[in-house]
């Protein structure tokens, strides 16, 4: 959590992450032309979009990893884009925690190395850092493979270590891009109960980016980004008098 | 390959190859088996039966003493086994529904310059909210629920991606409605 104090005046409208009217360029790619979303604390919220729509860069715009052109990005009452890159950074390693498709992990680490690594980096002591990351193997059907090089795990079990390493410093946000789309049906739901599942329990909110209607399917709510634009479900149902 | 035909004479029948029972079991065991929050009404069962005796796919049996409306003991026929093995081991034949409600609600808001997209947006969003509902049931439900809402699911799924490439495809697709 950051440690930053703003005046009331320049505090946020309560949700736990926002995008405010955020524009984002890519050369002559115009990526986000006006995206506004707020997600409130504790909720999990599906991104949707066709590919090229904006929703990744929406998504690394609301973790700090870019900075969006025009327009502001809030953070628990607190203003994002304007911060320095070492304290996005900072707040990148303590507040959120990411899963993308293919897990990033390191493999020449073991499962435990893995998970641990963000407590480490944190300078959470080895002995404290290895206890919270071994109690996530079994949270997340890994008993046993502790000791295990990342590199022979299955996809599925790939996605499980790397959603435990993104849970385990307990951030705030969980930022999820295609967590499931590198995984056949049944891996996937696997991964989705139990991101879902962990999240609730760590009392964590959820942004999940996907195309994926099934994936969606496990969010409380979707909205739907298209040109660079957000469009929720009750704009859609207002302009067909629903 | 067979079209589409209702399923609840053809279950019966199936629950029937098992071994004779009464309307009341049958109903038992197709609520058990295929209801899944929707069970079928007792006038429908025996409604049902009554035209398969008629048509000779089942014998009713003489009513036995005991409690009860219907103290029939319904058997298959041979007649009915050989409908039932031809329903079960047959594709059914795979319909294009290519003159769904939602084709023609796209074509007439194109037609008449309404709002296709939003259209298609206010059902995207009804399918999402029907699959958040589906995959709820899996999370919470046996497998045998896990399993049937997943066929609910892979169809709104499908629904979904027809949708998103008819989306992408309005422009063109308006053009060639105001083109004929």
């Amino acid at each position: 959590m950051t440690s930053l104090t703003l005046p009331p005046a320049h505090r946020g409208s309560g949700y736990m992450i926002e995008a405010r009217d955020i524009y984002r360029s890519f050369g002559q790619t115009q990526a986000l032309a006006g995206a506004s979303l707020g997600v409130p604390r504790g909720e999990v919220l599906a991104v949707m979009g066709p590919s090229g729509s904006g929703k990744s860069t929406l998504l690394h715009c609301l973790a700090g990893i870019f900075v969006p052109d025009k327009g502001e990005v809030w953070f628990d009452g607190e203003r994002l884009d304007t911060l320095s890159d070492t304290r996005r950074t900072e707040l990148r390693r303590t507040a959120f925690g990411f899963v993308f498709q293919f897990g990033q992990l390191v493999p020449e680490l073991t499962v435990s190395d893995n998970i641990a690594l963000p407590l480490l980096l944190n300078r959470v002591n080895r002995k404290s850092a290895y206890a919270a990351a071994n109690a996530w193997l079994p949270r997340l059907e890994l008993d046993g493979l502790g000791g295990r090089r990342t590199g022979e795990l299955s996809g599925g079990q790939a996605q499980r270590v790397a959603l435990a390493r993104a849970l385990v410093a307990k951030p705030e946000v969980l930022f999820a891009d295609e967590p499931t789309g590198s995984l056949d049906t049944l891996a996937g739901e696997l991964v989705m109960n139990l991101l879902v599942a962990s999240a609730r329990e760590e009392g964590a909110t959820v942004v999940l980016v996907t195309h994926d209607a099934r994936v969606a399917a496990y969010a409380d709510r979707e909205v739907l980004v298209r040109d660079g634009r957000v469009i929720n479900r009750a704009e859609a149902e207002v302009e067909v008098g629903l | 390959m067979l079209t589409a035909v209702s399923v609840v004479p053809l279950t019966l029948l199936g629950l029937l190859e098992r071994e004779p029972s009464h309307g009341y079991d049958l109903k038992r065991d197709y609520d058990a088996y295929f209801g899944r929050g929707k069970p079928l009404p007792f006038g429908q069962v025996y409604a049902t039966l009554a035209r398969l005796a008629r048509d000779g796919k089942v014998t009713g049996g003489d009513a036995e003493p005991g409690a009860g409306p219907d103290r029939k003991r319904y058997a298959i026929t041979e007649l009915g086994a050989s409908e039932f093995d031809t329903w079960l081991t047959e594709p059914i034949e795979p319909e294009p529904h290519l003159q769904t409600v939602l084709f023609s609600k796209v074509v007439l808001a194109l037609m008449l310059g309404r709002p296709a997209d939003a259209y298609l947006d206010a059902q995207r969003s009804a399918h999402l909210r029907r699959m958040r509902e589906l995959t709820e049931i899996k999370r919470t439900g046996s497998l045998m629920d896990a399993v049937l809402a997943d066929h609910g699911l892979f169809h709104l799924e499908a629904d979904l991606r027809w949708i998103d490439v008819t989306e992408a495809r309005l422009s063109a697709l308006a053009e060639m409605v105001h083109a004929l």
